[in-house]
């Protein structure tokens, strides 16, 4: 059930990028489709009542593992964010510049290339 | 092999290096770039016919269970590595004097070194989710490469290419984490000896992700729409790496890596390979036909060429296999060597509108020269290397009873001869126009990589020689034909 949400969230952002004429609204369909595979990332590892995956002093390695929620989807899931981050910010400059010399962020009116 | 994670540090290091020492001294940014791309090309010529496991941090496998990230060198990788290093040590002398003219050249380098590390990341990883990050890397430097001149057509090109980029990316990490849900592994030989060739639906979705996201990366045909805006608009020594060396790293070769080594390949995803590479071929040359500006007649002439690579190693038999690697070097030859020429054009003359050309051979030898093997090599014409691979291409898929594909691929050939007989004519044969009273020969470093390269593309129809077929085709194709041994090999190491 969670897992289909998270595919609905990712299929928003998808139809966000393909129809929005707008570059803010792309790339904020951009951040939605990240974060929808980000949040399936963190899903992945879940488990129901799990702690966190650290050992101290007065657990057994046998409890830990049977308890503990997966740590390596959120280190994944923290990379992929870091990632993320850049991307974005590359975009946001892109498009501002663009906006500076178009005036404008209606992509309909930002097309010199043709063919 | 304390070698392999030095193909990724050093460009890294130098990328970080060059902007802080070279910021007001153009001759030092060259000076480093140009040693950095010689370091890398003799390293990759040191490790040929090696096999290797670099495990990260020293986290090597325990009772054959894959803990760490780990980079390998095999048959493949060495032949990307190869290919990767020869055309960017080529580029950096060509970048010398045609990127004069932009004002930022340690920043120039920088990037293109970072560039650099994320493809040859992504040719040496072992491990799924690296292989995300690396070609992120690439990913991002060559967005930021692509809109370098800050004007309106790359500010335009380069939002749509980080726009379809990113959903491929996107569709990429989706399907690494599947991959991690069924598995609860990330190592590339760990995940396939897990799946072991047996694919059920889930399966099916993430080979789905995967050819999708590659195929973005890789502009197969519906996939293509960024490409054609994307390359004419960066710098002609971007053009060149992206055009020859990226899409191929990142596109082609991630995706005959998941799908042969990781996944395995099934007849379903080999047909899908072949349709895929075919439409490309097909459309990618008819739309080249109808360009006026050379470097986009250039860039749906790639998309044609890739097509051919991705048809071969669809085939998936050892000698089709060999045939589109030997097929994706040459490529990445001759395609450099027109990109460079274009920027030589556009250098001396100032346009890239082939009706504004016209009989430039007269006043710029070295590039028509130069321009006319490359030309002539990519048609397919006898002693130059295109020839030899688009031969073994067409004999592979008789060999494989594919003969639809065959034809198609001898079929498309004639077209793009017809093609580049028509780019010939128009900008160093024919009439003169407008660009040929202040056309001049470019500078020195211009012309030495030019040349340099057109020899190659003679030079490269020797490759399939039964020794150097023996050493280099071979080995590679050897790994990505055997498929699912990838993990016994890696795991045993």
């Amino acid at each position: 059930m969670l897992y289909a949400l998270c595919f609905l969230l990712f299929m928003v952002g998808l139809y966000g990028v393909l129809v929005k004429r707008n570059l803010i609204k792309i790339i904020i369909s951009l951040i939605i489709m990240e974060s929808a595979v980000n949040v399936f990332i963190v899903m992945v590892g879940y488990r129901k009542d799990g702690i966190a995956p650290i050992l101290n002093k007065t657990m057994q390695h046998q409890e830990l593992v049977q308890r503990a929620v997966d740590p390596v989807p959120q280190a994944l899931v923290l990379t992929a964010i870091v990632i993320g981050l850049g991307v974005t910010a590359m975009t946001i400059a892109i498009a501002m510049r663009l906006y500076e010399r178009f005036g404008t962020y209606d992509i309909q009116e930002i097309k010199r290339l043709k063919g | 092999m304390q070698i392999i994670p030095l193909f990724v540090a050093i460009p890294l290091g130098v990328a970080f290096f060059i902007p802080m020492v070279a910021r007001k001294r153009p001759r030092v940014a060259d000076t480093l770039a140009n040693l950095t791309t010689l370091a890398l090309f003799l390293m990759a010529i040191s490790v040929i016919g090696k096999n290797g496991v670099y495990w990260m941090g020293g986290w090597g496998p325990f009772k054959h269970v894959p803990l760490g990230i780990n980079l390998v060198l095999d048959g493949v990788s060495v032949f990307m590595l190869i290919t990767i290093a020869l055309i960017s040590f080529l580029v950096t002398i060509y970048s010398i004097q045609y990127m004069d003219k932009f004002t930022a050249k340690a920043r120039f380098y920088a990037l293109f070194l970072l560039m650099l590390a994320g493809m040859n990341g992504v040719a040496l990883t072992g491990d799924l989710f690296n292989l995300y990050v690396f070609l992120e890397i690439a990913s991002i430097a060559s967005y930021a490469l692509v809109a370098f001149g800050c004007e309106h057509e790359e500010l335009e090109a380069s939002f749509k290419y980080l726009v379809l980029g990113s959903v491929g990316s996107t569709l990429i990490l989706f399907g690494v984490a599947i991959t991690y849900a069924m598995t609860g592994n990330l190592n590339m030989a760990q995940v396939s000896s897990i799946i072991g060739g047996e694919l059920k639906p889930i399966h099916l979705f993430v080979v789905a992700l995967f050819i999708s996201g590659f195929g973005l990366k890789a502009a197969l045909i519906p996939f293509h729409a960024w490409l054609p805006d994307a390359h004419p608009s960066a710098p002609a020594p971007i053009s060149a790496m992206l055009s020859g060396v990226l899409i191929k790293t990142i596109g082609v070769y991630a995706m005959a890596r998941v799908m042969f080594n990781v996944i395995g390949i099934t007849p379903l995803t080999s047909y899908v390979l072949m349709v895929l590479g075919t439409v490309s071929m097909v459309v990618g040359v008819l739309l080249a036909m109808g360009q006026d500006d050379i470097k986009r007649f250039l860039a749906y002439s790639s998309i044609s060429q890739v097509g051919y690579v991705v048809l071969a190693v669809g085939i998936g038999t050892r000698f089709a296999i060999a045939a589109g690697l030997f097929h994706l070097i040459n490529h990445a030859v001759f395609k450099s060597l027109l990109f460079l020429n274009s920027g030589a054009i556009e250098y001396a003359t100032g346009t890239r509108d082939l009706n504004k050309m016209g009989r430039l051979r007269e006043k710029m030898p070295v590039t028509s020269t130069t321009s006319f093997i490359g030309s002539m090599a990519i048609a397919g014409i006898p002693p130059f290397s295109g020839f030899w691979s688009k031969l073994f291409i067409i004999i592979a898929a008789v060999q494989a009873e594919r003969y639809g594909f065959a034809a198609w691929a001898a079929g498309v050939s004639v077209l793009t001869l017809a093609a580049f007989m028509r780019l010939q004519r128009r900008a160093f044969f024919g009439e003169r126009h407008e660009a040929y009273d202040s056309a001049k020969e470019v500078p020195g470093t211009m012309q030495a990589s030019m040349v340099g390269l057109a020899i190659l593309c003679i030079v490269m129809g020797f490759l399939w020689l039964p020794q150097a077929r023996e050493t280099f085709l071979i080995p590679a194709a050897k790994v990505l034909q055997e498929g699912l041994n990838y993990a016994s090999n890696i795991l045993g190491m």
